[in-house]
């Protein structure tokens, strides 16, 4: 397994955010996590990506307990994210928004970029390069000297996902990637999500749209009030039937 | 490397006009000092670029920290008859190790609360300097302050001979800048200054950087501080008030934050518009007042930040005109149609 939770929790004061939450993710599957509105599925990222310290529960990556790392060490690990509000360095361009991806793994120094040694250009080189390959694979090359505040919505996304398959992630955490987009935008998308786990990288993210999920996901995970309720195959999700009772609401009864 | 671009010309040109300077002003020697002055503030601007222009933390230290450079060479060489030199390398050791120091608690504090850190930081480091009187003499500052000892033929109690030495620190700072800028380094700095959740999310261990970040710029403060009190020969406490912060801040903002080249052009342009109100003594910050206020709602990237928009904008509009096709998100491959009606419906609704 890539990735192992054990009950993991989260309470905000007297709240459980997330309440003893266990998931196993393969490396290569897309995993879907679905709720409803306040679920915890965000918080859920926050606590896997090191945004937020577990209150309980443990989150095993690679082997390697990586329980409550700051983000930088869990990037650093292989672990990417992006947001639901879609963050960019918005005053750079697309180019310099991807290339900060590689941030985390250069190893190049002030004294390096001040003197030009032969290390710092390499790097440099290479940096442009795995830059430029990050922005082909998302299809937004045609952007790369535009400002990022100033492309178009669906652009925007793809940047975001650009900035973070720089960081050359093993497990990538995408926070509603198709929000905001339009239909035919949310297809394109879906199929970029299914060529990134086509390279070998492990697709967990967070949606509402569910056609996209339906079809994209191997696995899918619904929490609500911050507790599993099902996890399984979208076949069986669908047939599920506390997951049809949660999202149509039918039992407000259990919300203390 | 680069193509030769208009902003190459105007880096050619102010590196022009300040090696000219001299030798246009010969026999002016009160305009050489002004500008000599206005080159060592430029410094400490550049230290201040890199903490709030490229990290945007507002450190309210700086002139403090440029009072330690200012104290330790002061101190240094008249009590101690140290060697300008060695008291210089012990002025910017000094500045570097506290502003690490300082840093520790700054990587704990975010906007208006290392704002407010730093001021109090700042206002400790005058109390010192000005109390202190058994060591600084306090309100009566230090006299005698030697000249930086030549070597050869350089003799640097020619005026001319001690400005291009800080005009050497000047430029070394300004390219250490655009080298960070051009680096990682300065992609880190940025990100955090742009957004800390971002930051974070890319891996950028924001603490730490921002810790370095302040330690670099007390290191160019006190750099600057040391060349100023040999430039000056004399020095006073109030030459690292916090009014001091203000003034490098109001350099910055005129030049433009985060550019390589605002804090030249600002603490000249600055500087000179300062002597020329010095009739209104203490009353030109009536008129600089406004003038700062003006700046942050109309230009608020300064002179240089103005123009390198305007550059950068028209030069995308050129890009964009001579582009054969409007961009477009290009997929590679088929992207295999997706089976109608097989998946239930959107539930975005109970979202």
């Amino acid at each position: 397994m890539l990735l192992e939770v054990r009950g993991l929790g989260k309470q905000f004061g007297g709240l459980n955010a997330v309440k003893d939450v266990d998931l196993d993710v393969a490396e290569g599957e897309i995993t879907a996590i679905i709720g409803p509105n306040g679920a915890g599925k965000s918080t859920f990222f926050n606590l896997l990506s090191g945004f937020y310290r577990p209150t309980s529960g443990s989150v095993v990556f690679k082997g390697q307990d990586i329980t409550a790392k700051k983000p930088y060490r869990t990037v650093r690990e292989g672990i990417a994210r992006t947001f639901q509000t879609t963050h960019l360095f918005e005053d750079s361009t697309v180019l310099d928004n991807v290339l900060s991806g590689r941030i985390v793994r250069s190893r190049s120094t002030v004294f390096g970029a001040v003197l030009q040694t032969p290390g710092f250009r390499r790097e440099e080189r290479l940096n442009l390069d795995k830059a430029r390959e990050a922005l082909e694979f998302t299809g937004i090359a045609d952007f790369a000297d535009e400002l990022a505040g100033e492309v178009p919505q669906e652009v925007q996304k793809r940047v975001a996902l650009a900035i973070a398959l720089a960081t050359e992630p093993e497990l990538l955490l995408l926070d509603e990637p198709a929000g905001g987009i339009t239909e035919e935008e949310t297809t394109r998308f879906g199929e970029l999500i299914r060529r990134t786990a086509a390279r070998g990288i492990t697709v967990c993210l967070v949606e509402h749209k569910m056609s996209m999920i339906m079809s994209l996901a191997d696995r899918i995970l619904v929490l609500d009030h911050g507790q599993t309720i099902a996890f399984g195959t979208p076949d069986e999700i669908k047939r599920d039937p506390k997951v049809i009772e949660a999202y149509l609401g039918a039992d407000d009864e259990e919300e203390d | 490397m680069s193509k030769f671009t208009i902003q190459h010309l105007g880096i050619a040109v102010v590196a022009l006009l300040l090696v000219v300077a001299p030798f246009a002003l010969a026999g002016q020697d009160y305009v050489l000092r002004l500008l000599t002055m206005a080159a060592t503030y430029a410094i400490a601007v550049y230290g201040f670029n890199i903490i709030l222009g490229l990290t945007g933390q507002l450190s309210l230290a700086h002139g403090g920290f440029f009072g330690i450079g200012i104290y330790m060479v002061g101190l240094l060489t008249t009590k101690q008859e140290w060697p300008f030199w060695a008291a210089f390398a012990a002025a910017i050791v000094t500045t570097a190790v506290l502003g690490f120091l300082c840093g520790v608690v700054a990587l704990r504090t975010r906007e208006e609360y290392f704002a407010i850190f730093t001021m109090a930081v700042g206002f400790i480091i005058y109390l010192v300097l000005s109390r202190w009187e058994s060591v600084t003499n306090g309100m009566n500052g230090i006299s005698g302050i030697p000249f930086p000892e030549g070597f050869g033929i350089v003799d640097f109690e020619n005026p001319i001979v001690m400005y291009f030495l800080v005009l050497l620190f000047l430029a070394a700072a300004a390219y250490i800048t655009h080298a960070i800028r051009r680096s990682g380094v300065g992609r880190t700095l940025i990100a955090i200054r742009t957004s800390e959740d971002l930051a974070n999310s890319i891996g950028v261990n924001v603490g730490l950087n921002k810790q370095l970040a302040f330690a670099a710029s007390t290191t160019f403060a006190g750099i600057a501080g040391g060349l100023f009190a040999t430039v000056q020969g004399f020095v006073g406490p109030t030459s690292a008030s916090v009014n001091l912060t203000f003034e490098l801040l109001m350099f910055i903002l005129v030049g433009g934050l985060g550019t390589v080249m605002g804090p030249i052009v600002g603490s000249f342009v600055v500087t000179f518009l300062f002597e020329t109100m010095q009739d209104f003594q203490s009353y030109r910050f009536i008129v600089l007042g406004p003038v700062i206020i003006a700046l942050v709602i109309f230009a608020p990237r300064g002179i240089v930040g103005y123009l390198n928009a305007f550059v950068a904008r028209r030069r995308r509009a050129r890009a964009r005109r001579s582009g054969t096709s409007a961009p477009s998100v290009q997929d590679r491959g088929p992207s295999p149609e997706e089976p109608a009606g097989s998946s239930p419906s959107d539930t975005r609704g109970a979202s």
